[in-house]
């Protein structure tokens, strides 16, 4: 079998454009799967508009529960809570508790137990442009690194049945658990960046990261004319870090436009001067990762 | 009063209104910045930093003379960050919550607590606004700790207002916790909606007050106009999309200070918040 490839979009700081180029990759690749590991703000079913086939529940976290008929009041549970998830009148708040046990094991009278909770759905759907895996975390989950995890499990299980040479992640913002999960295995990462003071910071961290994990990065850089100065400094640091910047957005009100009427920019907008770049970026991903035949 | 500012998506101006409404506050304010993945208040304010220190998570220690490596630790750690061979136990630090469970369990006494870096908290000042930020060390996962950090920092004399990290999952309930109120700050896109509609899902099931600022007025569409509407949540303001906001906000300049009008309109809107917040 051959090795299925994974490129996975990151920005550190939100709202740089990640589900916008990932949208338009999607629509650009020939055969890839296509994974939203944003799973607690996943917007790219909007643009890419998946029919269901599976949905599978998540269970990604435990939840202590108290027997109100059992228990005596003794507070050693409250006492013993790393995570002040017991209550001054020895309830369970439900946003602190990260199930871990601890109250059930010292309660004196067994009157804890621990539930599982369902928090959250992992779906297979189809796309016009091919297979896509997602997943919705309940809103105020923990977890999300577990569930991004599932869903690039799914997305891993359907390349290799339908024999698919890749797959593309719209990771999350931040550079902590769910995006540490995101880029697992991944042969590149392509942070996409904007000419900001913030943008800057975040994508240094970023490009950390993946070191961190040795995982190669490339770079581009979103409405990189609204300060040609930024995107002079971002264009420094990556020669300076012998990282690739493989393009440079302009800035278009078309991107939203399109996004308001639920397509890729490739799809609303295909001669326009962003769909032209994003497509000269795709171009140079495929020769990166050694597939011609995707583009 | 304690005001958060969050938002779903990220990149709709959390920060922005974070640091434009503390700077505009003047006196008694406290700037929290939760957003320790990837903290960038401190890059629009500009503080002077006096206080630095490392934070620190607790980790299990194992003392190998004393344990027989029955395997109870790892049996009971939900957060799979033990691993008990014949001959030794391996401690995956990151995975580790600190919840303490391991050393409970263990029959033998074989376990301390040690301590793992998470990252670091600083401490500083730009005129009279106190701001706390913490940086997440570059590999580690876990936010919440250090956010938890962060907030032990908070002053309850002053008026503090906390910049929540994207999202809606534990860091972002971390942060907003406790709080008297909720700004939420989106954009009036597609995107920007639905990630309103999560967060604004996670306020009400925690019982938080909460209004809405529509950053980048003018460009997409109403429908967050409508929603709100229907809902019957607050716009508490818009920010218009002018080329003069985002340059300014590119070269990390607060607008507030260089546009005429914007600090009086931060100084209504945090009063409007206390009246929302019965305060």
């Amino acid at each position: 079998m051959k090795q299925v490839k994974q490129i996975t979009i990151l920005s550190g700081k939100g709202g740089t454009g990640k589900t916008t180029l990932t949208a338009a990759f999607a629509a650009l690749a020939e055969d890839a799967v296509i994974a939203d590991c944003d799973v607690d703000a996943p917007d790219l079913h909007m643009l890419l508009h998946p029919k269901i086939i599976e949905k599978q529940e998540f269970k990604g976290s435990k939840l202590a529960v108290i027997n109100e008929n059992k228990c005596i009041k003794c507070g050693l549970c409250r006492e013993k809570c790393r995570f002040d998830a017991i209550t001054e009148d020895l309830k369970i708040d439900p946003f602190s508790c990260e199930g871990c046990g601890v109250c059930a094991i010292v309660c004196p009278v067994n009157a804890i137990t621990l539930t599982e909770q369902i928090s959250g759905y992992a779906y297979i759907s189809k796309t016009k442009f091919g297979f896509m895996v997602h997943a919705m975390l309940n809103p105020g989950e923990a977890n999300s690194g577990k569930l991004v995890t599932l869903v690039k499990q799914n997305a891993k299980t359907l390349a290799e049945n339908e024999d698919i040479p890749l797959i593309i992640v719209d990771g999350p913002p931040g550079i902590g658990c769910p995006v540490i999960a995101s880029i697992a295995d991944a042969d590149v990462g392509l942070v996409i960046s904007e000419p900001t003071m913030s943008g800057i910071h975040d994508l240094k961290r970023v490009i950390l990261l993946l070191k961190h994990f040795n995982i190669p990065s490339l770079v581009c850089i979103n409405m990189y004319d609204i300060n040609r100065d930024n995107t002079q400094k971002i264009l420094e640091f990556c020669r300076e870090n012998d990282i690739e910047v493989v393009g440079k957005i302009p800035f278009d009100s078309k991107v939203v436009e399109a996004m308001i009427n639920g397509k890729t920019i490739v799809e609303f907008s295909p001669e326009s001067n962003v769909t032209e770049e994003i497509r000269k970026i795709w171009e140079k991903l495929c020769n990166v990762l050694n597939l011609t035949g995707n583009c | 009063m304690i005001v958060s500012i969050a938002s779903g998506k990220g990149g709709t101006g959390k920060t922005s209104v974070a640091v434009n409404m503390a700077i505009s506050l003047g006196s008694n304010i406290q700037l929290l910045d939760c957003d320790v993945e990837e903290p960038n208040a401190h890059l629009l304010l500009h503080p002077k930093i006096i206080h630095e220190e490392p934070v620190y998570s607790l980790v299990p220690s194992i003392n190998e003379r004393l344990c027989d490596h029955c395997g109870k630790c790892a049996k009971f750690c939900p957060y799979n960050a033990l691993f008990v061979t014949p001959d030794e136990v391996l401690v995956f630090r990151e995975l580790c919550h600190g919840c303490g469970g391991c050393i409970l369990v263990c029959p033998k006494g074989a376990i301390a607590e040690g301590r793992h870096k998470i990252g670091k908290l600083s401490l500083g000042y730009a005129n009279s606004v106190e701001i706390v930020y913490g940086e997440l060390e570059v590999g580690e996962p876990m936010a919440t700790p250090l956010i938890r950090e962060v907030k032990r920092h908070m002053n309850k004399n002053r008026n503090v207002i906390l910049d929540a990290p994207p999202g809606a999952s534990c860091p972002m309930v971390e942060t907003v916790k406790n709080s008297d109120f909720c700004i939420l700050v989106t954009e009036p896109t597609p995107f920007g909606l639905h990630d309103l509609k999560v967060a604004v899902h996670v306020l009400e099931d925690m019982n938080i007050p909460l209004g809405v600022i529509v950053n980048r007025a003018g460009i997409g569409d109403k429908k967050v106009y409508e929603y709100c509407e229907k809902k019957n949540i607050p716009i508490l303001f818009e920010i218009p999309y002018q080329r003069k906001i985002a340059e300014l906000y590119s070269k990390g300049i607060p607008f507030s200070l260089e546009i005429p009008g914007w600090k009086e309109k931060f100084r209504k809107l945090f009063n409007e918040v206390k009246v929302l917040a019965g305060k």
